[in-house]
């Protein structure tokens, strides 16, 4: 599978319908690239035109701003949407609610306008539109799956459903937690927490969350963010429960769910 | 005997009615010391919040059980009111139910006992869902009634209200009941306790009831501006100037964009443009009069500190304490221009000494606080804007932040990793 990043396509005279924002944790953290792996694998089977910003893509500021420092998340805004604007990007899905939260809300005012979905909205979009098809017979099919809503996609940004419906189509068991949709609590990582310790406390959150999780007896946990799927698979693992509760992208279980 | 009883009831509610909209004014001057005024955009919108969440109480129907006894209490509130007119009306023209003399007149007799069983049943209700509140609230061991957030005054000033409530209710049914003439619903149930008192003696209870629960309203009146009870008032226009955009977006610094703009592009610079004097709040004047405004419609029922998933897991974190303490310190402030006619610095900031870098740090901006709030507060807000301060004006930050700062400026990500290796994954791909 050849990922094209968007120097080459304009080198080639083509313009991709839409640009796949990696963001950090899917190019850099080794669990994260696996998510990003499974979404470019869909993007290529279902034909989807699009490209990535390889080298040129840089951290969209998120962290940096939330943990205050402002300065330090104008500067990244600047650049990125210099190179955005540069390659004139209309549309942008991405596997990551952080960036997903910023790049939609925050950079249009500093003049960075683009359509920007997150990856479960697209991945119901195709199979909406049939552009994948899920096998009859994949390998999820009757097993129960419990769905962790990340808070920038969530709260921040009132999608709900969508991964709720890209699950549905997978014929699993759907167990929610007792804390879901808007009342999902946090996995602990968000507001720059994942890059420092927590403060004292009884209790770590991811592990509150792991717990409620556990609780549900479900096979796996699904997650659509990939800082809420570290926390949660450490929270899971303290508990020694990995061997009856696996942590999954969304994006990854569609990837083995398709022809 | 009865002019001297009308003067005094004018005397009375003038000075009643001075003194609240003395204090409403010192509450909208405290407000207004915000740096940022108020967004005032898509005004259907905005009117549909006020429906919805301040009229409708929306958020409060997650728990209905609450949400239904919430209700009675306030639209007893309400309607019980419009019963106001009329004793108003009395204590100035020195008569006695005006209103049913005029109803009657028309020959609207019934209607006139038809309203006032009205407020009759609404006032049992009242009675009764503050009496199970007094319950819930101090027996019933419920976490965020029983939170450290409030110790002393706040927990006090929350069993006021419900007993102020109680006796006001309590008042306005006797009053109705020792008036024999007439058979109102709830009222002429609890005649027979006033049978075998002489006319005299009846009447005397009949005005000392009608006196003391417009007194009684007075105070309560008065006693609001110093009170949590305000939502009452600024839930409207709270709900009303709540931000429009998405939960998850933070609003932008121009400030900060024009500096890293002028940077980077030095030509776009004016000359002589002068930098901010400061980034982000340390006190309450460099909060927006959204903020203040939150710090006083705050109820301190807890909704978002039950929430907070910090608070949960037992960090000092408490979004509630956060509006709390913003109130505390405006109110300072406030005393502190009332004495010297503008502010001077006391040595004292809403940053450190009423909220604590702990308490900031354990944020992890889930929203959560700002969803569950029935009024639109947003806790998250002041936070973020305190964590601007520090990290921005004073370079605070922990060790592990900083070093993510310098990830992201020196390697384009918040970890130490090669940009170079960013699109590493395609390769195995």
């Amino acid at each position: 599978m050849k990922v094209n990043t968007m120097a080459e396509m304009i080198a080639s005279g083509q313009t991709p319908e839409v640009l796949f924002w990696v963001g950090c944790a899917g190019s850099f953290d080794q669990r994260a690239q696996k998510i990003t792996k499974a979404f470019a694998t869909i993007l290529d089977k279902a034909g989807v035109n699009y490209a990535i910003l390889g080298k040129e893509e840089a951290c969209t500021g998120d962290p940096a701003r939330r943990a205050g420092n402002e300065f330090m998340f104008q500067m990244m805004a600047y650049q990125n949407i210099q190179i955005l604007n540069g390659y004139s990007i209309k549309k942008i899905v991405t596997t990551c609610p952080h960036c997903f939260n910023i790049l939609k809300n925050e950079y249009p005012v500093l003049g960075g306008h683009y359509e920007v979905i997150h990856h479960t909205q697209f991945l119901q979009e195709l199979i909406e539109q049939g552009k994948i098809k899920i096998t009859d017979s994949n390998e999820w099919k009757g097993k129960s799956i419990t769905y962790h809503d990340s808070c920038y996609l969530g709260r921040a940004n009132e999608i709900y459903e969508a991964p709720r419906k890209v699950l549905e189509s997978l014929d699993m068991e759907l167990r929610e937690m007792k804390r879901c949709k808007s009342k999902g609590l946090c996995c602990g990582a968000g507001g720059a927490q994942m890059f420092k310790e927590e403060e004292k406390g009884d209790k770590r959150v991811n592990m509150e969350r792991a717990d409620e999780a556990i609780e549900t007896k479900s096979d796996f946990v699904a997650s659509a963010c990939p800082f809420c799927n570290t926390m949660l698979t450490d929270g899971i693992k303290n508990r020694n429960e990995e061997v009856n509760t696996e942590v999954l992208d969304i994006a990854e279980m569609i990837a083995k769910a398709i022809q | 005997m009865a002019i001297i009883a009308q003067i005094l009831f004018i005397i009375l509610t003038a000075t009643a009615l001075y003194l609240f909209s003395k204090n409403l004014l010192l509450i909208r001057r405290n407000i207004l010391i915000g740096k940022a005024g108020f967004v005032n955009d898509q005004k259907a919108r905005r009117w549909k919040n006020v429906f919805l969440l301040a009229l409708g109480q929306k958020k409060m129907f997650k728990k209905p059980i609450v949400a239904i006894l919430h209700l009675i209490l306030y639209v007893g509130f309400i309607i019980i009111n419009i019963e106001l007119l009329e004793i108003m009306a009395d204590g100035i023209l020195g008569t006695h139910r005006i209103f049913e003399s005029y109803f009657e007149k028309f020959e609207l007799a019934s209607l006139y006992n038809f309203i006032i069983n009205s407020f009759e049943i609404l006032a049992a209700l009242v009675f009764v869902a503050c009496i199970i509140f007094l319950v819930r609230r101090n027996m019933l061991k419920l976490k965020r009634f029983m939170s450290n957030d409030l110790v002393g005054w706040p927990r006090s000033d929350a069993n006021y209200i419900l007993i102020a409530e109680i006796i006001l209710m309590g008042l306005f049914l006797t009053m109705n009941a020792a008036d024999t003439e007439t058979h109102f619903i709830i009222s002429s149930s609890l005649q027979p306790l006033f049978s075998g008192i002489n006319a005299d003696t009846l009447f005397i209870i009949e005005h000392t009831a009608w006196w003391l629960h417009i007194i009684g309203i007075y105070i309560f009146m008065n006693y609001l501006p110093y009170s949590k009870h305000l939502h009452i008032i600024l839930a409207f226009p709270n709900t009303y100037y709540a931000p429009l955009t998405p939960k998850g977006m933070m609003h932008n610094m121009p400030e900060v964009q024009n500096e890293v703009l002028y940077a980077m592009q030095p030509e776009l610079a004016p000359t002589g443009a002068a930098a901010p004097a400061s980034f982000g709040a340390k006190d309450v004047m460099d909060l927006s009069s959204k903020n203040l405004m939150d710090a006083y419609s705050c109820t301190e029922c807890g909704r978002c500190t039950a929430a907070c998933p910090a608070n949960i897991t037992g960090k000092l974190l408490s979004p509630r304490k956060i509006m709390m303490a913003t109130r505390d310190r405006l109110e300072a402030v406030g005393k502190n221009i009332d004495l010297h006619k503008n502010f001077v610095p006391d040595n004292k900031s809403l940053l450190h000494d009423y909220i604590t870098v702990e308490e900031l740090r354990a944020c992890t901006t889930c929203n959560a606080c700002v969803e569950e709030c029935p009024i639109s507060i947003s806790p998250l807000d002041i936070i973020m804007e305190l964590r601007r301060s520090l990290v921005m004006e004073e370079s605070n930050a922990p060790q592990e932040w900083n070093s993510m700062f310098s990830n992201i400026e020196n390697n384009f990500a918040p970890w130490k990793f090669a940009p170079d290796d960013r699109d590493a994954w395609t390769k195995q791909a």
